[in-house]
Order: C-alpha cells, then structure tokens, then sequence
C-alpha cells in the first residue's frame, strides 16, 4: 500500500501533491479552530500512535497474519480532519525516516491513506452507525465495514494510479518508465490481496478496537457520534423515531387497500359461494379450477365459530369504507403495542 | 506462545534498533555528516527527483554509484545499508517486477516452456528495481547523516509550515515513548500468557491493545498538553536555527546541482 518512489512518474507525483495540499490546509484550520493549543500535541502523539498501529502483527481467520493502516480506527476516534493530519504525518516519518513508502510519493500515499481513506472510514461509520447507542453492536459493524470499504478504496486508487503508468510513460523502445501493469492487470493485482488479507486486518482492528473502547473507554467513540443514544434507553441501541413515522405514513394509507380489486385469494367468506361474479373472480385466480356448488361444510361451519367486531375492516358505527380502514389500522396497531409493551415490562418484572 | 505477538516485538525491536543505529551514524563523523543539513535535504531529495525524472538506465546506474560513494565517506556500513535499504527494496520490488518481464509486450529475447521474456519486459523491470532502490539509498543517506531534528529544521528553510515541523519533530519524539508502552504491553501479556491462544482470543488481544495504545495516546498528549502550557506554550511557535552555512557546503550544494543537471543532460 505504500508507494515507493520510482513506481509512479513525477508528474503523478506532483498532482497528487497537489491535490492533497487542499486537504491539508482545512484539516489544519479546523483543527486550529477546534483545538488551539491543544492541536499540536494532539496530532503528534496520534500520529506516533498510528505509526506504532500500522506496525501491529494482525491475527487473521485462516492463521495468516496481516498488517492495517488504522486508517478506521483513526477516523473513528478522531474524526476525519484531525485523522487526515495524523495518518499524514505519521506517513511522513515512515516515508522520510524509515524509507517505508517514497518521499516522491509522499503526496500520493497521503492522498490514497489518509485523505481518501479517512474521509471514506468516516462517512460510511457514520452511515451505518446512525444514532445507535455508543455501546451497540450496530457500531461494531458500522466500524468493521469502515475499516474495510476505506482500506480497499486507498488500495484502488492506488492501482488506478499504478495502472495508468504504463499508458501515459514509455521509453522509445516501448518498454514502461514506472509502475509497468496496465489498469486490467494493475487493479485486480492490488485489490485480490486488499479485499482478502489487508481488508480482513483492518476490518478486525477497526471493529475489534470500537468494540473494545465500547467496554473500556466508551466517551472516546462520541466525538463522531453526535447524538447518539445513551446506553440503556432504547433496548436495540437503535432510534426508534423513524419507525414511528413510518407506521404513522402506513396507517394513514391503509384506505388505498379498497383500491384493490377482487377479494385476496384464500380469504373467502362462505357466502362468496353464492355470489356468480365472486366466483369467477375465485375460479380465475385459482387456474380456472372448478368450484365446488356451494362452501366447504367446514367452512361454514368454522366461519361463525367467531364473529369479529370490526369484519372486513369495516366498523358497524362507520358509514365510509376509508375511515373504517384507518380505525381498523390504529386500532389493531394499537393493540399489537399495547400487547408487546406488557410483555416487555413482565420480562423486565422478571428480570427485576 | 502466539505468533503474532513475537512478530509484533520482532518489528518493534527491529524499528527500535533502526533508528538507534541511525542515531550513532549520525552523530559520528563522515562525509556528509559534516555538510550543513539544508544542503543535504536540497542535494538528496533532488537527486531522487532526477532519480524519478530519469528514462535511461545509464543515468540511474550512474547517480547510483554516486550514492554508493557517498554512503562509502560517510561511514556508512554496506551491510548495513544492503540489510535496511538494498535487501528489502529488492525483494518487495522484484515481486512485482518479476512477472513485467513475461507480461510486458515487446521483442521476444527469450521463450521457453510457453513464456517469453520481452525486451521491454526487461527494461521495464531494470527501471523499477534500479530507480526505487537508488531513490531509498538517497533518502537513507539523508537520515543516517543527519539527526532527525536537523532534518526537521532545515525544511523550514523551504517554507515547510512551522506547525508542520513541530508535528513532525515530536511526533517521532513519541514514537518511541508509544513504541515503549506497546512493547511493555507485549512483554507483559507474553510473560502471563501460557499455552497457545485461540485465534479468536489472538485477534481480540490485538484489537485490545490498539484500543488501549489509543487511550494512553490521548491521556499522554493531555499530559503533554499540560506540561507545554505550564511552560509558557501559548499556541506560538519558534524554531531556533543554528545553521552556519560554510564555503564548503556551498561546494557541496554546487556539487549537487552540477550532478542534477548533467544527469538531465545526458539523456536528453
């Protein structure tokens, strides 16, 4: 994942500079915004931290172990500024000191890692994260997935950058200047291994670091989660807000069902034996097989076993089919919370 | 014992030692230790621009042995030079280089067995393998000359931002505080652990101490915080600059610039 100068030309290196230079400047401004004196400490020491990160020996399923950037990790806890200046630097110091990754390429590692990476970690944490609770499970997976999206795009922009070397630089016999793969060759060698081995580490160091802040250090996980349920009040660690509205959008719909024609098949009341149009309506939807004269013995018998007092969703006291729809729908909505709120407050009695 | 947890010391230790040695080669005397810091980070970083720059072989051979006979009067030893710099390029970079000289198309040099080797395959990997490893041998003479906060302040001289310079100046100051810590951690849960660990207990102990490592980094850097403000650190930041640039280091920066250019000259 890291570069090493002479792969890409000094062109591709000086874009690539220049295009994370923007990047670098808000990051700084904000971070001077937010944090003032704190601000250097800060980045510095997170940055030695994640220098010391990227060197972690990962334990991965199938007995391989592999190496992660901690771009996930870094975005989560930092969020995506203060992570874009610490990843920055500490790929600084292992390109310039430890000759881990080019200092022509300096530019593009950033760009690829710190930039792309923790941008990428930070939006899809917090897609997927949502509002949970800190301690939800849902954050675990959010991070995981963080972890692996973010490191798989810096591996493919990467082999973009790689791949289109060979199209752009030749020397005059043919032969290619730098990276020599073609984009067909460039990207699937890059992300075979990245969708595997290296996505796999960061996915195990970005889900299995959140889930253990979650249990240790849990106020380090609410600087990107604004609004996040506090443990305890919402048994799923989910926001339940949305689902409210949208039971309420379904209640409020539920007359267009006297839009449909014909009865649902299977529903049939015995009296829609007799009925000529009813009949033909059941004949066709059930492969024109022939029924019989009259309803089921059975039927008739067990259709007055129990009378319902809203039948067809039509209360006796209303007049309109579309009102008596949407009684129906508050009604039985109604009972089904009432019912599931008992049984929550007996198992937590139980529980008590 | 889990593997993991030794390869994880091994890399510390090796990282450790690395910049340990690059510390006494730095401090010791030798050709280049002796040349002003702003023209060695000029001189050697433009010479792996050339490095970049360069379409011929010949070009990038020639600004190699140059590196050679500079890591040569600087005391430098190639064992050691080939252990952290010639020996690891070589191998990541002939990985991918290797099958450039089947896949690449071009004049056949030789087929057999159903493959053949291009001309251009060749060159194409002559390039990678020569440029990368004459570009790491340029920046390793750089920082095996030069203390790290030498280096640091003389990319003020080329308007790196200060801000920068201090980020980058502490940041391997605490590199190797953190590495301590994460080493100690290692250590410790090495001496308590018996037996082997599951995989899943061996992933949940990594994951652990990078949340860990995380945690102390924020506590430390609210230490260091404190300790800078009860200093009189008030978001201002000066850089003392005792460079004395000699008739000698204009010779070298000189030297430097006359090698760039000819490099340049001869492969137009």
């Amino acid at each position: 994942m890291h570069i090493p100068d002479g792969y890409l030309s000094p062109a591709t290196c000086a874009t690539l500079f220049a295009g994370s230079t923007p990047f670098w400047y808000v990051s700084l401004q904000k971070m001077k915004r937010a944090l003032n004196t704190r601000m250097i400490p800060l980045i510095s020491v997170f940055a030695a931290c994640s220098f010391i990160v990227m060197m972690f020996n990962l334990p991965l399923p199938g007995g391989t172990t592999g190496h992660a950037v901690g771009v996930g990790i870094a975005a989560i806890v930092l969020g995506p500024w203060a992570s874009i200046l610490a990843l920055s630097t500490a790929l600084v110091v292992q390109a310039v000191f430890f000759g881990d990754g080019g200092i022509t390429a300096i530019g593009a590692n950033c760009f690829n890692m710190a930039i792309a990476g923790s941008l990428a970690a930070y939006g899809i944490y917090r897609l997927i994260a949502g509002r949970a609770a800190i301690q939800s499970p849902r954050r675990v997976v959010a991070a995981a997935m963080a972890g692996y999206i973010a490191i798989n795009l810096s591996a493919l922009l990467a082999a973009i950058e790689f791949g289109i070397q060979p199209m752009l630089y030749r020397d005059a016999g043919g032969a290619p200047l730098y990276a020599p793969y073609p984009l067909h060759i460039a990207i699937p060698a890059m992300m075979i291994g990245h969708l595997t081995i290296a996505g796999l580490a960061e996915m195990v160091l970005s889900a299995g670091a959140v889930a253990y802040l979650q249990r240790a250090e849990p106020q380090l996980l609410r600087a990107t989660a604004p609004g996040a349920i506090m443990a305890g009040s919402d048994q799923n660690g989910v926001t339940t807000r949305p689902l409210w509205a949208a039971l309420a959008v379904l209640m409020v719909l539920t007359p267009l069902g006297i839009l449909a024609a014909g009865s649902a098949w299977g529903e049939w009341a015995p009296r829609d034996f007799s009925d000529s149009a009813t009949r033909s309506q059941i004949a066709s939807a059930s492969s024109n097989t022939p029924l019989p004269a009259q309803a089921p013995a059975g039927l008739q018998k067990l259709a007055s076993f129990w009378t319902a007092p809203m039948p067809r969703y039509a209360p006796p006291l209303l007049k309109s089919a579309g009102w008596g729809y949407l009684l129906s729908a508050i009604t039985g909505t109604g009972i089904i919370i009432l019912l599931f709120l008992a049984i929550g407050r007996v198992t937590r009695w139980r529980m008590e | 014992m889990s593997a993991f947890i030794e390869k994880t010391l091994r890399g510390f230790s090796s990282a450790s030692e690395y910049a340990a040695s690059a510390e006494l080669l730095a401090s010791g005397g030798g050709l280049l230790q002796d040349v002003d810091p702003r023209v060695k980070v000029a001189g050697l970083f433009g010479l792996v621009i050339v490095v970049a720059a360069a379409r011929e072989l010949r070009v990038i051979g020639a600004i190699f042995a140059v590196a050679l006979v500079l890591a040569f009067g600087s005391r430098i030893p190639v064992v050691k030079l080939a252990g952290w710099v010639w020996a690891p390029v070589l191998f990541f970079s002939g990985l991918i280089a290797l099958p450039a000289i089947f896949l690449t198309p071009g004049s056949s040099v030789f087929a057999a067995g159903g493959l053949t080797i291009t001309s251009q395959g060749l060159r194409s990997a002559a390039f990678l393998i020569s440029r990368t490893e004459t570009a790491s041998t340029l920046s390793a003479l750089l920082v095996l000359t030069t203390p790290w906060p030498r280096v640091l302040r003389a990319l003020r001289t080329f308007r790196v931002p200060v801000v920068a310079v201090v980020i980058l100046g502490m940041t391997y100051r605490y590199i190797f505080v953190i590495l301590r810590t994460a080493l100690e951690m290692f250590e410790s849960r090495k001496s308590r652990t018996v037996g082997v660990l599951n995989p899943g207990d061996r992933r949940r102990l990594a994951a652990a101490s990078v949340g860990v490592l995380l945690s102390k980094s924020l506590q430390l850097s609210g230490d260091v915080h404190l300790a800078m403000q009860s200093r009189g650190f008030r978001g201002e930041v000066y850089l003392f600059d005792d460079f004395h640039t000699r008739a000698a280091d204009w010779c070298w920066l000189a030297g430097f610039a006359a090698l760039g250019f000819t490099a340049l000259w001869w492969q137009r």
